[in-house]
């Protein structure tokens, strides 16, 4: 019978799953598994400068990709640096397999050199988790992961694996079948799908509010969605991690929701008769105060988890199931029962004078760069390019949501729920290396920038194109926003001092700098920045002081948005405070 | 400003789960990680192939957040059924406790004549203790426990309780 050792188990089984990309870090607890990955081909390793670079890029490629992402790093410290980037993706619902060393299996226990309880740590924060302590079980191990972090709502799945299981031989004839362990839902029930219809099909204000589940069911699912929202006639809204689901550019697009979306979205939340949610899941970043939350509706909501209904906002008609399936079960029963498209027009002419407010606008400058004017000026000369966007965290991200339009979905790569500094650099690179021939674009502050910037020897040794857009105000502009809003300008430590000099930062790791803090030169410098074929730092010196506006402050309705800088007073009450 | 209090009811939950490394530490994490409560939590493996293991937990939450509850048990792949019996209807709750007194004379018949009425039994004795085992629902033995700190109690151990749904069908 042959036998293999677990470490090369582990490499077939990788290779069976189709995984060609892995983001890795060595050490000694995983020295048997890069002997093994030495001696193959078929897998890619991208070694990136520290763990928790290799799980974002793992995140990024699979957002972008729609495959999951495998992480590899060692025992102890590998995999604790790895563990910010495992809760992003538990959080965001992002399919990754982590494969994390152990010290081997007899010294678990005995406080060994880098050993650490990986499960332990990483049980809360992963789907699932295993310990394999049999080579005779890691091929059964593996594709049950694999089955696990893709089905249902996805998410990460870390194997922790023992070095003397790494090494320790089994035979490779075992084709014991992954047990099926767990359900997921798919089709919704037909009952519930005609009483969904037919509350929007008797709608005076229906709403659209769609979020990530729906690029995570698929591209089908983002067509099904643009068909329900043509066939409905009803106003389509999304949460941060949803854009690009439906197209920016369509009709019924009233922009972002939540705590920085449109006053649009955020009066039609408010004011609709009919809310119907798509795979999203009431985040308090989109409700705001709850015992405000759209007061008047009967709520619909489609879900893959059951567990996010009724979790913050109590519904009157969860679906749980696949929300590409329930779409395309709406379409198929809305033409078969021939409903016809309510006439909308009130709701609609509502919407309009909501818009007419212009929540988006934002002073000028011909001395300055806006951060909202720079956002723009980059969507403008890259939106014919299809562009793959990555974010770090803060003003930036959000400016970002606002002022950049997604068409299509899998473009739009952010770090929403766990709200991660330092996502997005790594994210590009892995959004890279699955769309070698994309435009990826991190739209990054200058602060974020900093939490992951070792990564940029990592696109320099993968010859990864990927543009860094820093939007340079040399504060953490959120947490002084916050901190004007909140603590009556009390900046306490949100100053960025010290920050390097980006452009010879840039050339110091083999990229191109470029630096530009005049309005009017803004467009050639952006064209420089898409003219280099290869990685370019831009260190975009905008306004300090710009505040991200609209926006609920924190404990307020969606009807008391904040829409420009004079409606500031500076204070909030406690109980306000005391809101994330 | 203060923290708010809410109104709580109290459930117990089975769950059927694979019996492997790690189900009780995720099961009890989860609760903690949460912020939801445990009052009892039993364990013990129930099926002939020792795949299976019966958890049965007791916990307190206004009713959102039992829901809440369930579904986030439901979630873990481990965990295959989950059944609140309180919500299920007429079930039975059992646990089982050793109580040991010290005393004589006056104080020892007296134990003695209790642990008669509650239908404890006497396990161990000694001429100044004795072990009484006792089950029953969970206020039962804490009544029980309440009248042996009067004559003359040592210590307790309680098993937590079990649960099954009454009638022919499994929970």
């Amino acid at each position: 019978m042959p036998e293999k050792s677990g470490a090369e188990i582990l490499i077939d089984t990788l290779v069976e799953q189709g995984v060609d990309t892995v983001f890795g870090y060595p050490g000694g607890a995983v020295l048997p598994i890069y002997d093994a990955l030495f001696q193959q081909k078929k897998i890619k390793h991208i070694l990136v400068r520290h763990e928790a670079g290799a799980a974002h890029s793992a995140e990024g490629y699979a957002r972008a990709t729609g495959k999951p992402g495998v992480v590899l790093v060692t025992s102890g410290p590998g995999a604790t640096n790895a563990v910010t980037g495992i809760a992003d993706a538990f959080m965001d619902s992002i399919p990754l397999i982590v494969l994390t060393g152990q010290v081997a299996t007899n010294l678990i226990g005995s406080d060994a050199f880098q050993e650490a309880d990986t499960v332990g740590i990483t049980r809360h924060c992963s789907k699932h988790n295993y310990l394999v302590k049999d080579p005779a079980e890691l091929a059964t191990v593996v594709r049950e992961a694999f089955a696990i972090a893709t089905k249902g709502r996805p998410g990460p799945v870390v194997i922790d694996i023992p070095k003397n299981v790494q090494v320790a031989t089994a035979s490779t004839d075992v084709k014991r079948p992954p047990r099926s362990r767990f359900t997921y839902a798919s089709e919704a029930d037909y009952a519930e799908i005609n009483r969904a219809i037919e509350l929007i099909a008797n709608a005076k204000a229906p709403i659209l509010y769609t979020g990530g589940g729906i690029i995570n069911s698929g591209p089908a699912a983002s067509e099904a969605l643009r068909e329900l929202a043509e066939l409905t006639g009803a106003p389509v809204t999304s949460t941060l991690m949803g854009l690009g689901a439906y197209p920016a550019s369509g009709e019924a697009w009233l922009g972002m929701l939540g705590m920085h979306g449109t006053y649009e979205a955020n009066m039609a939340m408010n004011q609709c008769d009919v809310m119907v949610c798509l795979g999203a899941r009431f985040d308090d970043r989109v409700t705001g105060r709850l015992d405000a939350f759209s007061p008047k509706s009967v709520k619909i909501h489609v879900d893959i988890d059951r567990s996010s209904m009724n979790k913050t906002v109590r519904v009157d008609l969860p679906i749980v199931a696949d929300v590409g399936m329930a779409m395309r079960q709406m379409i198929d029963v809305w033409k078969g029962r021939k409903y016809k498209k309510q006439p909308l027009d009130e709701w609609w002419s509502r919407i309009a004078g909501w818009r007419a407010v212009d929540c988006l606008s934002y002073p000028g400058s011909a001395q300055e760069i806006m951060p909202q004017y720079a956002i723009e000026r980059l969507f403008e000369a890259t939106k014919d390019k299809a562009p793959i966007i990555t974010t770090e965290v803060g003003q930036h991200q959000m400016w970002a949501a606002q002022h950049f339009h997604f068409d299509a979905p899998n473009k739009w790569l952010t770090s929403g729920g766990l709200g991660t500094m330092g996502y997005g650099l790594p994210a590009a690179i892995g959004a890279q290396m699955g769309h070698p021939d994309a435009l990826v674009i991190d739209i990054a502050g200058e602060a974020s920038i900093q939490m992951n910037i070792q990564e940029m020897a990592t696109a320099t040794q993968y010859r990864l194109p990927v543009k860094v857009f820093i939007l340079n105000n040399e504060w953490m502009g959120m947490v002084r926003q916050w901190q004007e809003l909140t603590y009556e300008s009390r900046y306490s430590e949100s100053y960025s001092d010290s920050l390097p000099d980006f452009v010879a930062l840039a050339e110091a790791y083999g990229w191109k700098g470029i630096r530009c803090d005049d309005p009017a030169k803004l467009d050639d410098a952006i064209a420089e920045m898409l003219a280099h074929d290869g990685p370019v730092m831009f260190d975009c010196r905008v306004h300090k002081t710009s505040n991200c506006f609209p926006m609920i402050p924190s404990g307020a309705a969606h009807t008391d948005m904040i829409l420009n800088a004079d409606q500031v007073s500076g204070t909030m009450d406690d109980e306000a405070k005391a809101l994330v | 400003m203060h923290i708010k209090q809410e109104l709580t009811e109290r459930h117990v939950l089975t769950l059927t789960v694979d019996n492997e490394a790690g189900t009780l530490a995720r099961i009890a994490g989860m609760f903690t990680s949460r912020g939801y409560n445990i009052d009892s939590l039993t364990v013990a493996d129930i099926s002939e192939d020792h795949t299976t293991s019966r958890i049965t937990i007791v916990t307190k939450g206004p009713p959102p957040v039992i829901d809440q509850i369930i579904a986030q048990c439901e979630r873990l792949i481990p965990v295959h059924k989950v059944t609140d019996l309180t919500e299920a209807g007429p079930h039975v709750e059992r646990e089982l406790a050793l109580v040991k007194v010290h005393g004589t004379g006056d104080q020892r018949v007296e134990a003695m004549r209790l642990a008669d009425i509650y239908r404890a039994r006497v396990i161990d004795a000694t001429v100044n203790s004795f072990i009484f085992e006792i089950t029953g629902g969970p206020e039962k033995i804490d009544t029980f426990v309440r009248l042996m700190r009067e004559v003359g109690l040592v210590e307790v151990g309680r098993t937590g309780i079990v649960g099954l749904m009454r009638g022919a069908d499994a929970s």
